[in-house]
């Protein structure tokens, strides 16, 4: 029972795995890709992480499985923040539809 | 000291973790390589050693877990259909929030929050003034105390009872 539960979070994560690639590959900009691929890569990832848990319980794999979700939800936004900001200093243009950019009224 | 002793019991607990399961080598190994980490990095990670000895603090971080993972599944879900839909109805943005938080380690876990939440993700910090910059996918205010409403309050009330 608890195997078809894990399976079935594995199958979510992956499904949330292909969203992110679609919508990197759908959106105009680097800004809204980083959204598309930070929150859907990091919950699928997360989510094939608890399936292979719940498989495989509290043993060595289970363990070591929790923890690299904890790392994962730490590091994932840093990695997106660092990114964005990068292409915000060198000059990366929003979509030109885009309402507003109050971060480089600022920056000025 | 308190410091070095608080890095200490969380590089262990970490150690003994990634062993898994617990037996005397890893356990030898651990305290070596623990009591390493605390000497070298000591003073760098925790600022405030009287915060771990406040009990309600440890509550409110276990209340904010559900409350997070709750709005990043919601997050997950509107951008999903977002990107699913054929007409793609973005409105993307970049704005300015405010946040009362002043500790490096509460604007960490606010940013990171917001950058797991709907449609949002945290750009730069000016930490001076409290400043945060989000790039917003679906931009529903320009003014900055209305955004801060939408976007920081829900988490910065029980973050400032985690880390403030």
């Amino acid at each position: 029972m608890i195997e078809i539960i894990g399976i079935i979070f594995i199958i979510i994560g992956l499904l949330f795995n292909l969203l992110g690639c679609i919508g990197l590959n759908r959106l105009p900009d680097v800004y809204s890709r980083l959204q598309a691929t930070t929150k859907c890569v990091t919950l699928g990832t997360c989510s094939i992480l608890f399936g292979a848990f719940l498989i495989k319980g509290i043993s060595t794999t289970g363990v070591k499985a929790l923890l690299t979700i904890v790392f994962l939800l730490l590091t994932s936004p840093v990695a997106a923040h660092a990114v964005a900001r990068g292409a915000h200093k060198s000059g990366v243009k929003l979509w030109e539809k885009s309402v507003c950019d109050q971060y480089a009224e600022d920056d000025k | 000291m308190g410091k070095r002793l608080v890095l200490f019991i969380f590089s262990f607990l970490t150690w003994l973790i990634l062993t898994w399961p617990v037996d005397l080598q890893h356990i030898i190994v651990g305290l070596a390589v623990a009591v390493f980490i605390a000497a070298v990095s000591g003073g760098l990670f925790i600022q405030r050693v009287h915060h771990f000895r406040q009990p309600t603090r440890y509550l409110w971080f276990c209340y904010y877990i559900p409350v997070f993972l709750w709005e990043c599944l919601k997050a997950n879900i509107d951008v999903a259909l977002r990107v699913l839909n054929p007409r793609l109805p973005i409105n993307p943005g970049i704005v300015k929030v405010r946040t009362t938080l002043k500790s490096d380690t509460g604007l960490t876990f606010l940013a990171n929050s917001i950058t797991l939440t709907p449609g949002t993700f945290c750009i730069d910090i000016n930490a001076k003034e409290g400043i945060l910059y989000i790039h917003w996918l679906n931009v529903l205010t320009k003014d900055t105390e209305q955004a801060t409403q939408l976007i920081v309050t829900k988490f910065e009330n029980i973050l400032k009872r985690i880390f403030e």
